[in-house]
């Protein structure tokens, strides 16, 4: 059972209006039968200090990674985390959380690879809802378990490994870190510690958009026509263009994903989880330092 | 005064499940005093710990005992990041120079919250304490 859409006039210029509901929206559905709001921060203590009534917390670090390898969880570890949030494979879920979504949107480009259907972002994530003096509290929520099914990830669409970025040479790329990161300048002062990275720069001919970019002071997407300044206007990017988004491992990335995919609606984006820290120390490849994106080297099968 | 305290934190976090380790470090987060008026009208004083995520600023104080004092402050809706500069600032308060210089750098690696916390938000708190080491040597050059 899905929950109806949120009709806001904003959403209905985006390519996807499905996949966003406001605070207000929130506010008039939380209750819904079939609708579970799932919060998701970058600190993971904030659910702690005050969530949405009736959310249940979704940890990026601890709940979406697999705990050995550098992966994310299987099937298996998906279908027990979401039966131990309540969660059915037909339900509406609602994703919120701090820092623009950013988390929020790592955690439901993970809930893709499942193939998980209903999964929405709440537009201006936590910060909107706070400052409206919406309703919070620290009680924890009463879950109901489900039996969630085991479906095996399926990262091919929307997830780009090295190789394929290697193999995608020639079409776009979108770097989303900050500017320091992508000229490769060094800002750590000595004997502090550096990101884990041997190297600086980046991916050469990526075009570089900080991933806050799209979002408003208010923390909420900026609207169809801003985006499309941004990313058609100066980023270059295409109808039909396939495209490979990164940053240093997936997060920031996962927001630009979700923006170019459901605002903006191009069919062909991956997100390259590896990201600088795989790249930055991967041995011949090719990196690029300074403000310029530089050329694009052949691609390699 | 002495080291123990830091001690008993660790020992404290250790004895806990990863959950209530969390939940332990909310508490510090809860616990983080208000900054000194002086410093509250005197930002500049402080000094940004850039390698956290979020914006968190100490200062540290040797007083006329020769007791040092680490005075922190991060925004509410950075719980964790104020987790770990409570444990640090009530941790090392009393404490003399040469007791505080001899804190083992990688005190935030040993307190068992690197499963439940990323490792970058973990090397924030090492640089938090690297940064009142630094403040503290300078002071004692000065």
């Amino acid at each position: 059972m899905s929950a109806p859409f949120d009709p806001t006039e904003k959403f209905a210029a985006y390519a996807h209006p499905s996949k966003l509901v406001s605070t207000q929206w929130l506010a008039e559905h939380r209750g819904d039968a079939g609708l579970v709001v799932v919060e998701s921060d970058e600190d993971v203590l904030l659910y702690e200090v005050g969530h949405i009534p009736g959310s249940v917390k979704i940890d990026w670090h601890t709940d979406l990674n697999d705990k050995v390898n550098r992966d994310y969880i299987d099937g298996a570890a998906f279908s027990a985390l979401m039966t131990s949030k309540g969660i059915t494979r037909d339900s509406t879920v609602v994703i919120y959380g701090d820092k623009s979504n950013w988390w929020a949107a790592y955690a439901l480009w993970v809930f893709t690879l499942f193939g998980h259907d209903d999964v929405r972002l709440l537009d201006g994530g936590r910060t909107k809802w706070l400052a409206e003096d919406r309703e919070i509290t620290t009680t924890a929520s009463p879950v109901t378990r489900t039996d969630y099914p085991v479906i095996e990830r399926n990262d091919v669409p929307i997830r780009a490994f090295k190789a394929d970025v290697l193999a995608h040479f020639g079409n776009p790329l979108i770097d989303v870190r900050s500017d320091e990161e992508y000229s490769g300048a060094r800002t750590t002062m000595p004997a502090y510690p550096e990101e884990g990275a041997l190297r600086g720069g980046h991916i050469p001919s990526a075009a570089s958009v900080p991933w806050a970019r799209a979002a408003a002071t208010d923390s909420t997407f900026r609207t169809r026509s801003e985006l499309d300044g941004i990313y058609l206007g100066e980023a270059g990017l295409a109808a039909g263009d396939d495209v490979i988004a990164y940053c240093r491992i997936g997060e920031r990335s996962s927001h630009t994903w979700f923006v170019l995919t459901h605002l903006l609606g191009f069919d062909n984006v991956r997100n390259y989880d590896g990201s600088w820290t795989e790249w930055g120390n991967a041995v011949a490849v090719p990196i690029a330092v300074g403000s310029a994106p530089g050329t694009a080297p052949a691609p390699r099968p | 005064m002495s080291t123990d305290l830091l001690n008993e934190i660790r020992e404290d976090f250790l004895a806990l499940e990863q959950k209530d380790r969390l939940l332990l470090l909310l508490e510090f987060a809860n616990e983080l005093p208000e900054l000194p008026q002086k410093f509250q009208d005197h930002p500049d004083l402080l000094e940004r710990v850039i390698e956290c995520q979020s914006p968190v600023f100490i200062f540290v104080e040797v007083d006329a005992d020769g007791a040092f004092h680490l005075h922190a402050t991060a925004p509410r809706e950075s719980p964790t990041t104020r987790g770990f500069a409570s444990i640090l600032a009530q941790g090392l308060d009393g404490l003399s120079a040469e007791e505080v210089l001899a804190v083992p750098d990688d005190y935030s690696q040993s307190i068992g919250l690197s499963e439940a916390v990323s490792p970058l938000r973990l090397r924030g708190m090492s640089a938090m304490l690297g940064r009142a080491k630094r403040q503290l040597r300078d002071r004692l050059a000065a």
